[in-house]
């Protein structure tokens, strides 16, 4: 271990520190701190408002007045209760629904003819790069109930009257497993296309039936894929803003809505923060063992 | 493969594929109807891309989201090089971990919660909301995925070709300029396209950071979808999906370049 850095590496490493210190580490440090004040009538709407001008006696008469109200708030209002576990089950709901949609497109995508796969699965990522807001503002026309799979749906005589997905919960998974899907299918096929088919050969010549090689060979060794994958669509989805104000009704309130509306509509800073951070309370395990299985990853890649 | 699998296969993959460029070919098919509603079509039409051309606003941002791409872009390339450089190259050095943490973190954290941080940091600065802030707002969660990608460039580089260089007298600042760069330049062409289609798609942090006259793309296509399906909407968004599909296809090629070296 080098000690010391010299002058030259001190300089490169200086810039991008600064910078993730002022616009990041900073930033989440005060979204902690505003949770603990009070609401203010004032630009910016929150008060204490700590200065480097502040004597010592007037920075601890301020830190005082530090309260939990925004965090108590929450066991009083049950919006924000109903909201967290909307957001929670939404997620959760999303996230299997995506898997169960995610693994056959990625067992045919790794088993699909070795000169064409880095075809398709440039082109099952692709739409993760394009604008998702525009995804999502796609299946508005789609699921309205005088869009297009009503209309067709009742063309056919399938159904007498439209099914009311729109503006629901319902609308807002069909939009989360959307959305992410590319999520699900990256680590699944590495998983999957990492797979030595003489495995599954063997377990064939020893009189296992092909649901059987699945079960028991396949699914297990997949495993890790199909963790990574989960914690990469429940994160994000919990968080989700755009989706739910599209797709999902005005009852629906998810989590990121909340704290949209506190922030923008009622101007309400300490609350917000006070939920974002509850919000990444509740993901830091999700986020730590993503973090752990990323890293495994990273040590293994070298 | 067995001819049943074989099947099953191709159907696990039609259907993938319809589920996930379906809506988008609806909407781009929905830009080119002359009928407003989106269960009739009124036959082919490009008067929707031309009413695009009459609406300042929409072009305004568009010009606004342009240049704060460019500009962010080039900002969080440079600033993820010199992180991957720390974290590949400069061992283990004190604080590593907090500056590998808070380098990867903006990658996983919900977005409402990065754009919160970042609005009440500007406020706190004293900085005016506006271009500035949003480039500034686009730079930092954008630089993780450039140093995320740029780190794995670095790492897969041989480092015997630098060596070479340094025993011929090199400093190892020429080593990396001379060696070192020109071989991660397709990485580093590929990591500014995606840091660029990033902060050209993003709305949630661009409606934390940005300020009056400052108004992005996705602001503007976003408060005119709240109010329902429209043509014009179809238009603009097709055009969009077209550009970033270009992008790709260009980080793409350029990738593919990369590898075969």
């Amino acid at each position: 271990m080098s000690a010391r850095m010299s002058r030259a590496r001190r300089a490169v490493l200086a810039l991008p520190y600064l910078w993730l210190s002022v616009f990041f580490i900073a930033p989440m440090a005060l979204v902690a701190k505003i949770s603990l004040s009070h609401p203010a009538e004032a630009r910016p709407p929150y008060e204490p408002v700590f200065s480097f001008s502040d004597g010592f006696a007037v920075a601890l008469e301020k830190l005082r007045s530090l309260n939990l109200d925004a965090y108590r708030g929450f066991a009083e209002d049950s919006l924000y209760l109903e909201s967290f576990l909307t957001s929670l089950a939404v997620a959760a709901i999303s996230t299997l629904i995506t898997l169960f949609v995610a693994y056959p497109f990625a067992l045919a995508l790794a088993r699909a003819p070795q000169r064409l796969r880095p075809i398709f699965i440039g082109l099952a990522v692709a739409p993760f790069w394009t604008s998702f807001l525009i995804r999502v503002y796609a299946w508005i026309a789609l699921l309205k109930d005088e869009g297009l799979i009503n209309h067709a749906l009742m063309t056919l005589g399938l159904i007498h009257e439209p099914l009311g997905i729109y503006a629901t919960n319902v609308a807002v998974v069909i939009g989360i497993v959307y959305s992410y899907l590319p999520f699900m299918l990256l680590p699944l096929y590495s998983a999957l296309e990492g797979q030595d088919p003489s495995l599954r050969e063997a377990a064939a010549d020893l009189g296992a039936t092909p649901a059987e090689v699945f079960r028991r060979v396949t699914l297990p060794l997949s495993r890790r894929g199909i963790i990574a994958g989960c914690l990469l669509v429940f994160i994000p989805a919990v968080g989700e803003f755009v989706i739910p104000d599209l797709l999902g009704g005005s009852d629906s309130l998810m989590i990121g809505r909340t704290i949209w509306n506190d922030f923008f509509a009622n101007r309400d800073w300490p609350t917000a923060s006070a939920a974002a951070i509850v919000l990444l309370l509740l993901l830091l395990g999700p986020l730590l063992l993503a973090e752990r299985l990323r890293l495994k990853d990273e040590r293994l890649d070298r | 493969m067995s001819a049943p699998a074989g099947l099953a296969g191709r159907t696990a993959l039609t259907l993938g594929f319809v589920f996930l460029y379906g809506p988008i070919l609806v909407l781009a098919a929905m830009s080119f109807n002359a009928s407003r509603l989106v269960t009739v079509w009124g036959g082919f039409s490009t008067q929707w891309y031309f009413s695009l051309l009459e609406n300042e606003a929409l072009l305004d941002s568009a010009r606004i989201s342009l240049e704060a791409a460019a500009v962010s872009a080039t900002l969080a390339t440079t600033l993820g090089l010199l992180a991957a450089v720390a974290l590949t190259r400069f061992g283990a050095f004190r604080t590593r971990s907090l500056f590998f943490g808070a380098a990867h973190a903006p990658l996983v954290l919900p977005e409402v919660v990065l754009g919160l941080a970042l609005l009440t940091a500007f406020v706190a600065f004293g900085f005016n909301r506006g271009f500035l802030t949003l480039v500034i707002a686009h730079a930092t969660f954008t630089m993780c995925f450039a140093a995320v990608a740029l780190t794995s460039a670095l790492r897969d580089l041989d480092p015997s070709q630098e060596e070479a260089a340094m025993d011929l007298g090199a400093t190892p600042l020429q080593a990396f300029v001379l060696v070192a760069l020109p071989a991660i330049a397709p990485a580093l062409a590929s990591a500014y396209l995606m840091t660029f289609t990033l902060s050209l798609d993003d709305l949630v942090i661009a409606s934390f950071a940005t300020g009056p006259g400052a108004t992005t793309l996705p602001m503007r296509i976003y408060s005119q979808v709240r109010l329902g399906v429209t043509p014009e909407v179809n238009a603009v968004s097709t055009l969009l999906l077209t550009f970033v599909f270009f992008l790709l296809a260009v980080a793409a090629l350029l990738r593919r370049r990369a590898t075969r070296d």
